[in-house]
């Protein structure tokens, strides 16, 4: 099989932040792979390290963090080699991110228009009066009506989602392979969520781009990604198309998930079901698998060793010690009893 | 804008007005006189002079004819200058000071922003604990001490500088160190604080993202929001420094407002304390004013009603 060229290709990244009360392993033997065009979901609880993933790709770790394992490849750049120089190149150009909160994303003292344009000057040719232009364009793109007179005004005097859409402009000035939305709807009202989200996947059809789509609602994963990736304490726990991770879960943490959606198409009253416990503390990761310590069938081999990776139909693989079962009832009877 | 102005205005007026009736009320209920100090003062001779300045009249009377004065722009004679207006004095007395002041105010923003800056960018490193410790000290250090240790180090063991006056460049040095040395400290201090604060906000995240440099983070998104907290620090720093500081002008002899006014005090020199208060109280609500439009240039987030 010849080696197919991927947009985004994470091998075995591990990442820690280096902090006064010692080295927090954010991430741990995380490999993504993602051609263009595609759209990525990456679910999991705060902490789960799916923002620190996506920030690796554009070397936006905090100052404290570092790569210390593994490879991060975009659009052909060894991100993980590059000087801080070179990632402010590909930054706004070729990746370009949209924060969770556009209240507090832009720059209170400068206008929209200079915000926008600001992009396109850092990455493109375009001077004076064609830099105007495109921010108008960009504009329209991102559905703001009155472009000309927005351009002029600060973002205290628009609302959560029309500056969430003036993010997207910036975001988009420079026609970028890759988009990372972390959040992007978490802190707009319901009704303003569903327009962004509209947008987001009008302008994919437009411009083409992949897009990777960080968040913890499962609803906003089922209606937009091809595939999704599903992390917990640093680690994807289990990978696949859409459907295999909505209809198929492998993980027990993938399970709980999808059991504290409120289903409205039931007829019987039901209760919620919410996943028991606290996540884990990464500053002391535990010996065997993350997830165990609020595991309904944990059992004795969860908590001593790292479950190994089953692969499933297509794309679809999970890490529990539970889809091993059968390999192991073969010779280790003893390890599997539950706790 | 200018209805913001009026109404500032407007204001000025009515405390200039309350701040005149106070100071002359109080002023009056202090004990003492204007003719008491000097020397051989016969019982005749002070009643003639009462009667010269009007002092023998009843308060309410003194009153009026002060503020009737002061309506017409004139502030009167001082008691202790002879011949010459309160008016006059002050005119030749606060340029000495507001230069002075002027100056220090430049130093001490000169100083204290870029130092705080540099402070917060290395946060918990060496040269933040060394701008740490010089602040906390340049705030703790009253300035009569800083003053008389400028003057032994640089006039008494060097002979490098001049102790006493304004006549040359070189002596605005001494008194502008000890005068700015208070305010740059703490503007670094603020400065520090609010980089920090600002450092942390999610948009230098976004322009981190959009591949903005180092330098124009810095410059264009940073400090703009993080020198907010100093200019609203500015503007009663620069009343302070501009009106002249009384310690300062009497160890470094510099004929300023300052001593002034704190003479005419001791001296009870009715219509020179009158006069200096007055002015005073307006000159600080116009440079709050001029801070208040300042912020709301700089901070656009800021209406001004």
């Amino acid at each position: 099989m010849s080696e197919e060229k991927y947009l985004v290709d994470i091998r075995h990244e591990q990442l820690s932040f280096f902090t006064s009360a010692g080295e927090v392993k954010a991430l741990n033997d995380v490999s993504i792979r993602m051609k263009e065009g595609e759209v990525l979901g990456i679910v999991g609880e705060s902490g789960s390290g799916k923002s620190v993933t996506a920030y690796s790709i554009m070397g936006l770790t905090a100052q404290n963090g570092r790569i210390v394992g593994g490879s991060v490849e975009f659009n052909g750049h060894r991100i993980d080699e590059m000087k801080e120089k070179e990632l402010r190149k590909i930054r706004g150009s070729e990746v370009s991110i949209i924060f969770q909160d556009p209240m507090t994303s832009l720059n209170p003292v400068w206008t929209v228009g200079n915000q926008i344009e600001e992009s396109i000057r850092l990455h493109t040719e375009k001077r004076g009066a064609e830099v105007r232009k495109r921010a108008r364009e960009l504009l329209e793109l991102v559905g703001i009506n009155e472009p000309e007179k927005r351009l002029g005004q600060y973002p205290h005097e628009l609302s959560g989602g029309m500056r969430q859409r003036v993010m997207i402009a910036i975001a988009l000035a420079c026609e970028p392979k890759l988009l990372i939305a972390d959040e992007p709807t978490t802190a707009l009202d319901v009704t303003i969520q569903a327009q962004i989200l509209e947008l987001m996947q009008d302008l994919k059809k437009k411009l083409g781009m992949g897009i990777i789509m960080i968040t913890h609602d499962l609803g906003v994963v089922a209606s937009m990604c091809d595939n999704i990736a599903v992390m917990y304490a640093g680690e994807i726990v289990e990978y696949g198309t859409t459907d295999d991770i909505f209809y198929r879960p492998m993980h027990e943490y993938t399970k709980g998930l999808l059991r504290s959606i409120p289903k409205f198409h039931e007829k019987d009253y039901e209760r919620l079901i919410p996943i028991e416990g606290q996540p884990v503390d990464l500053l002391n990761p535990p010996k065997g698998c993350g997830f165990a310590p609020r595991c309904q069938s944990c059992m004795k081999i969860c908590l001593a060793k790292k479950p190994p990776r089953t692969d499933f139909d297509g794309l679809h693989y999970s890490r529990c010690w539970l889809l091993q079962k059968e390999e192991f009832l073969k010779n280790r009877e003893g390890e599997l009893s539950h706790v | 804008m200018p209805k913001y102005i009026a109404k500032r205005v407007l204001m000025a007026l009515v405390t200039a007005f309350l701040v005149a009736t106070l100071t002359f009320f109080v002023m009056n209920m202090v004990p003492g006189g204007p003719f008491l100090a000097e020397k051989a003062v016969t019982p005749q001779a002070q009643a003639a002079m009462e009667a010269k300045y009007g002092l023998d009249k009843p308060l309410h009377v003194q009153y009026l004819t002060y503020m009737s004065g002061l309506l017409h722009g004139d502030f009167g004679l001082s008691l202790k200058k002879r011949g010459r207006t309160v008016a006059q004095i002050i005119s030749t007395k606060f340029p000495v000071s507001a230069r002075l002041g002027g100056i220090a105010l430049l130093v001490a923003v000169f100083f204290g922003v870029p130092f705080g800056s540099v402070a917060a960018f290395n946060r918990g490193k060496a040269v933040d604990n060394v701008l740490v410790v010089f602040s906390t000290a340049g705030i703790a250090v009253p300035s009569f001490l800083s003053s008389t240790l400028l003057m032994f180090i640089f006039t008494t063991k060097l002979n490098l500088l001049p102790s006493l006056g304004l006549k040359n460049p070189q002596s605005y040095i001494m008194p502008v160190i000890a005068l700015s040395l208070y305010p740059a400290s703490y503007i670094a201090r603020l400065m520090r604080s609010s980089m920090l604060d600002v450092m942390g906000q999610d948009y230098m995240r976004t322009a981190r993202a959009k591949g903005v440099s180092n330098f124009m983070s810095i410059f264009k998104h940073a400090m703009r929001n993080a020198i907010l907290p100093v200019i609203t620090y500015l503007g009663p720093l620069l009343a302070s420094l501009m009106t002249g500081s009384f310690i300062i002008e009497k160890i470094f002899n510099i004929p300023g407002l300052g001593s002034e006014f704190v003479g005419a005090i001791t001296s009870r020199d009715y219509p020179m304390i009158m006069g200096t208060t007055i002015f005073l109280a307006v000159f600080i609500i116009a440079m709050n004013v001029i801070v208040d439009i300042t912020y709301a240039i700089v901070d656009p987030r800021i209406k001004l009603r």
